[in-house]
């Protein structure tokens, strides 16, 4: 589903890197925690498999596709295969949750009929049937993102990208977000979550991922968010340094 | 669904910059108008042209007793002198290029004299000895001018050979001059309403940033994106355009039509017709212009 090769990023106007040598696989199906510090890497690792930052070194494969041989006017036909959600909801404030949601089906061309059916289906799995006609600002913090999440869904995506979507919310609408993620992830969407909710993730019991300084430094099966093996599973890179 | 999707986001923009829309509207407006005067001038000189150079001829003066040129010395020209002209005019090298000779005698060039200047000053001198006897040639076409009067200047007893075009073309040097003056108008208008489009794309791209990201997360084309900014600026330059189509049918109608071919009624002005021909013109001018600048800016401030 996702792959990274040996990956590195430099932005042009910072002499550390964002990441650096980051290797990953994510299966389908999976769900997969990022953790780490803010500034660790998680977000720029998300923004890759969008496509939206291109690695300065190595190759990502999403999808079966090479995303460094996409050209840059393919990449909204590749992005209809993502949904995304974040902190901050993203949502346009003057459409109402129903608009919001149709907006996406709107912009791929899908016919009104179905635009009529899908949306309200995807309302009901979110938990939103009975505020379709409510606007963003009408709604709480964890509503709102149960509307980002619905428009990321919408299209059925093979795979759903998470950056901090509960960061914004208090513990308990966090855990209803993460209930809605989990069956979201049960229908066989991949879910790729970037969090620094230490409670999240040891209650979710899911792979986790650590990254600190742009290095992963953690890869664990079932994993929570601060280390329980002491060693490392991820390869050490002063391996190359023995091999010299 | 997509194609109202589009127009709804165009119509969207265009409230939204609502100033600027109006703004882009009127300079087309200005600038296409210009543009229409311009050519609708040429036109007018093409007209009077043909109108005039038809009518053109090229007059052979003799000389007479009083004048005092080189050529002619203080004697008219004798009857013999006037024949080798009209000889030479007859001529096989110059025949083809000749419609017609007249030749007007001294009593029908002052009739023609008094006709026209009949009550100034300059009339009371004027007696039927003071004037020139002449042949009037009409050439073939208005080019073949130069052959008469190449053929006819510097024989015996020819005081002068005027070509009657050389006298029509101050009027169309004003009017030329009139319309280069209005096309760099149109120019500097033109200028100004392909800045503006860009400025209108610019803020409107600006003002719309959160709902421009949001389409890039779903994944909207980039043409999906673009179309309402092209279609904004086409919008507003067609809607400019129009009112300059419909000023120029009214310029024509109005005043050209209604006032100074009622007043000059020698003068060929440009009709109705020729109007309608420029209008449409101007309006797919003005369209195709604003589309063009439209996606220059977009690809400039709009990065997909």
């Amino acid at each position: 589903m996702i792959r990274f090769d040996a990956v590195s990023k430099t932005y042009p106007r910072s002499a550390r890197a964002a990441l650096t040598d980051v290797s990953l696989e994510v299966a389908k199906g999976e769900f997969v925690f990022l953790v780490g510090a803010s500034g660790s890497g998680k977000s720029t690792l998300i923004r890759m498999v969008l496509r939206e930052e291109q690695p300065s070194k190595g190759e990502i494969h999403v999808l079966g596709q090479r995303l460094r041989s996409i050209p840059s006017r393919k990449v909204p036909y590749f992005r209809r295969n993502l949904g995304v959600v974040f902190q901050d909801f993203r949502l346009l404030r003057s459409k109402t949750v129903y608009e919001n949601v149709a907006f996406t089906l709107q912009v791929l061309g899908k016919s009104r009929g179905f635009i009529s059916e899908a949306v309200p289906d995807v309302l009901k799995v979110v938990g939103l049937a009975g505020k379709s006609s409510r606007l963003p600002h009408e709604l709480s913090g964890g509503e709102q993102q149960r509307v980002a999440i619905a428009r990321a869904v919408v299209n059925k995506p093979p795979i759903l990208l998470a950056d901090e979507p509960t960061g914004n919310l208090d513990p308990a609408t966090s855990a209803g977000i993460m209930a809605l993620l989990a069956r979201i992830n049960e229908s066989g969407t991949t879910v790729v979550m970037a969090t620094h909710d230490s409670s999240i993730v040891d209650a979710m019991q899911k792979r986790v991922v650590e990254l600190d300084a742009g290095r992963v430094m953690r890869d664990e099966l079932v994993g929570s968010y601060t280390t329980t093996s002491p060693v490392p599973v991820v390869d050490e890179p002063t391996s190359l340094g023995a091999a010299r | 669904m997509r194609v109202a999707l589009v127009l709804q986001e165009v119509w969207t923009g265009l409230r939204r910059n609502l100033s600027m829309a109006v703004a882009v509207v009127l300079v087309t407006f200005i600038s296409l108008t210009f543009v229409g005067a311009a050519v609708l001038l040429q036109m007018q000189i093409t007209q009077m042209k043909g109108f005039w150079y038809d009518r053109a001829q090229v007059a052979v003066y003799f000389c007479n007793d009083i004048d005092q040129t080189e050529t002619c010395s203080q004697a008219a020209a004798t009857p013999e002198q006037i024949q080798a002209v009209e000889d030479a005019l007859a001529g096989p090298a110059v025949a083809q290029y000749v419609d017609g000779v007249e030749f007007e005698d001294r009593d029908a060039a002052y009739a023609r004299f008094m006709e026209q200047f009949g009550g100034t000053t300059t009339a009371e001198f004027a007696t039927a000895d003071t004037m020139n006897e002449a042949l009037w040639v009409s050439p073939v076409t208005p080019a073949d001018a130069d052959v008469v009067a190449e053929a006819t200047a510097g024989l015996p007893g020819v005081l002068e050979v005027r070509d009657q075009r050389a006298l029509l073309e101050p009027i169309f040097s004003v009017l030329n001059t009139a319309s280069l003056a209005a096309v760099g108008i149109a120019v500097l208008m033109l200028v100004a309403a392909v800045l503006l489009i860009a400025t209108t794309i610019r803020l409107s791209a600006f003002s719309r940033r959160r709902e421009l990201g949001i389409m890039r997360l779903v994944g909207a084309s980039n043409r999906f994106i673009q179309t309402p900014f092209i279609l904004e600026g086409v919008v507003a330059a067609l809607v400019g355009s129009l009112l300059a189509a419909g000023a120029i049918v009214a310029l024509v109608q109005g005043v050209l039509q209604g006032y100074v071919a009622q007043t000059l009624r020698t003068v060929a002005v440009v009709s109705l017709d020729d109007a309608l021909l420029v209008a449409p013109g101007l309006v797919a001018f003005g369209v195709l212009f604003a589309g063009l600048a439209a996606a220059v800016a977009i690809r400039r401030y709009l990065k997909v």
